[in-house]
């Protein structure tokens, strides 16, 4: 429960902040992206439109998907949209040998970066019933039944 | 169900600790405490809005539709047919679409080859904002020769964009047959053509402007701000420079990317026409394309490029013609053909103003360099971005820098000019591409909009011809840029001094 929370702070977090600073763009990022998702990266960036798109679709989610594990409610689908979702920032920039690392970093990766551990984690809140525990979820089970 | 709500309180402390931050942050926003200190709260009131009036229809007749043309022509919001539908398709075209109608047809093309005469015909009949419909209602007319084209009452104004050595005799021939001139830099390309296509121009009531876009931007009406404020204190040096690294950027261009010659030969150019007044040679691909790179046809580097230098910073501090001017250069890499040295160096000597002008330009490194205005408090760099720096003994910034707010060398003030969009266009356009869009010669970001420099350069010469006033690259402008130009230009050719007599309003050689 509390790597839920504690994983659901930091996402919501980093939705709230790109909320909150609007003029915080995916753009270096994305643009920045190598190995084999870079093509789709390229994509993103190639016009105002979908880069705006991709920019709100990801604020929103990390909002969501925050919410949803500090609060406990729908963590199951939560868990497993944020896994997906840090998936993506790690294969965008994956730190495999002989790619560059894309900009300063506080630590030092190979193969293994904390984002993949933090996709890992939510895929073991997804699937762990013990990690649902304490949320609203309860209440909507209860409701339910 | 205390368990079920046990994220709430987590919930509720994140958000204190993010509205903590958040005022935190704002208390300790250095930014905003520059901009206090030094009084620019409404420093970026200085970007005038773009305001649309309609008005009349003006009809166009564009001479010369080689390069710079087709450019001019899709600013106007003209662009053919096939290059329309790709970039409609991928989007490109939306910003151009927002800039709006500026209600003009182009009815008139004169190109001396067929090839970029029948480019420009398919190109003036198609209107981007109005899917060609509003063009078909005013037919399109190829003329064989620019006489016929001026002469024609179905057009009110000409756009030249033909070798810089017809520029100011077109001029003069347009004025002289009632039509406003919108004509491309430089507008002369010898000495006498200055005087003579400044009275034509002055003792007529129609507007000339010049293809000088740069004061359109963003970025120069903030630097004119900035020096209205005398930020920068007293000012002795303007430095402007030019540098690229391709053969197409040194006007290499009768070959396309692939090494193959570009089409064109004796029987689709008008040569005799093309060659003007200037001295008769058989047909060369390679001038014909590659004219910019010869004495014959241009003032090399003075026209093409310092041009735009020179009036970027004649339009933010008026500084006039200079006292004298020396060049210096050679060739050193491009040595097959034409008169366009690699390396340049002019020097030009303003003493009524305590005032320096350098001009340093080299075709062979494309290591950037700016154009920058050293003033003793702060030197500021101004093209498509702008970037002020304090200076290490400056006393209007000292109590700032002692507090630590600001670093000498370091940029106390910065537009970073162009949207999100831009820097992507940027980044993946051709190095000459970049180079334009550094000098802040292609876009700006006006408005939270996107805009197409040239677009507005032409809006503002339509806007006079239609609500009267006096455009920015105005004939007054361009008498002062074209003995500038004329200064250097012969002290380069002839390997002398020159100097201004202000009196006989004459070039000596010294």
């Amino acid at each position: 429960m509390s790597l839920r929370i504690l994983i659901g702070w930091h996402i919501l977090y980093e939705g709230l902040y790109k909320l909150i600073h609007p003029e915080w763009s995916s753009l270096a990022y994305l643009a920045n992206a190598q190995g084999f998702l870079s093509g789709i990266a390229e994509w993103m960036v190639s016009s105002q439109g979908v880069l705006n798109t991709v920019d709100a679709l990801n604020t929103w989610g990390l909002i969501a998907i925050g919410l949803g594990l500090v609060l406990g409610l729908f963590t199951r689908g939560a868990a497993l949209a944020g896994c997906v979702l840090l998936l993506l920032y790690y294969l965008f920039n994956p730190p495999f040998i002989g790619l560059a690392a894309g900009g300063p970093a506080e630590g030092n990766y190979l193969l293994v970066n904390k984002t993949l551990i933090e996709a890992v984690a939510l895929l073991y809140i997804a699937v762990t019933p013990l990690s649902r525990r304490f949320g609203l979820d309860m209440l909507r089970k209860k409701y339910h039944a | 169900m205390l368990k079920a709500l046990a994220g709430i309180p987590i919930l509720g402390a994140l958000g204190i600790q993010v509205f903590r931050k958040s005022a935190y942050d704002n208390k300790h926003n250095i930014r905003e405490e520059i901009v206090r200190e030094l009084g620019l709260e409404d420093l970026m009131n200085a970007i005038k809005p773009v305001t649309h009036r309609k008005g009349d229809l003006i009809r166009l007749g564009i001479a010369g539709f080689g390069m710079r043309g087709p450019q001019l022509a899709q600013a106007l919001g003209f662009l053919e047919k096939s290059s329309f539908k790709k970039m409609v398709d991928n989007g490109s075209l939306d910003a151009q679409i927002k800039e709006g109608n500026l209600n003009v047809a182009i009815t008139g093309i004169c190109d001396v080859f067929d090839l970029h005469a029948e480019h420009a015909l398919a190109t003036a009949a198609h209107d981007i904002h109005t899917g060609g419909e509003f063009a078909s209602a005013f037919p399109v007319k190829r003329f064989r020769h620019y006489h016929d084209m001026i002469a024609d009452p179905n057009i009110d104004a000409i756009i030249i964009s033909v070798p810089d050595h017809h520029h100011a005799q077109m001029t003069i021939d347009a004025i002289q047959a009632g039509k406003h001139v919108y004509c491309e830099k430089s507008l002369i390309h010898r000495e006498e053509e200055i005087y003579a296509a400044y009275e034509t121009v002055k003792n007529s009531s129609l507007v000339f402007q010049q293809g000088h876009q740069y004061p359109q931007t963003a970025a120069f009406q903030v630097a004119n701000e900035i020096l209205r404020r005398g930020m920068l204190g007293k000012i002795s040096h303007v430095e402007t420079t030019t540098n690229r690294n391709s053969p197409n950027g040194a006007w290499i261009r009768h070959v396309d990317g692939e090494g193959k010659t570009k089409p064109g030969d004796a029987q689709s150019i008008d040569w005799k026409q093309w060659l003007g007044k200037a001295p008769e040679v058989p047909f060369s691909i390679r001038r014909f394309y590659s004219w910019a790179r010869y004495f014959d046809y241009d003032t090399i580097l003075f026209g093409q490029l310092f041009s735009h230098e020179y009036d970027a910073v004649n339009q933010l501090l008026n500084m006039g013609i200079p006292k004298t001017a020396y060049s210096s250069g050679g060739q050193y890499t491009y040595k097959e053909f034409g008169d366009m040295p690699d390396v340049l160096h002019t020097t030009f000597e303003y003493p009524d103003k305590d005032l320096t002008l350098t001009y340093s330009a080299n075709l062979t490194s494309s290591k950037a360099r700016g154009r920058t205005i050293y003033g003793q408090d702060a030197a500021m760099s101004v093209g498509g971005t702008l970037s002020v720096v304090p200076d290490g003994s400056s006393e209007q910034f000292a109590n700032l820098m002692e507090r630590g707010l600001v670093s000498p060398g370091s940029p106390m003030l910065e537009l970073l000019q162009g949207s999100r969009t831009a820097s992507v266009v940027d980044a993946v356009s051709s190095a000459t591409a970049q180079y334009y869009a550094s000098r802040g010669l292609t876009s700006t970001s006006i408005g939270g909009q996107e805009w197409d420099v040239t677009h507005l350069h032409l809006k503002e010469w339509l806007d006079c011809i239609r609500f009267g006033g006096t455009p920015s690259a105005n004939i007054e402008k361009a008498f002062e840029e074209g003995v500038v130009i004329a200064m250097a230009d012969i002290s380069y050719r002839e390997k002398c001094r020159t100097e201004w007599d202000p009196e006989a309003r004459r070039i000596k050689r010294i």
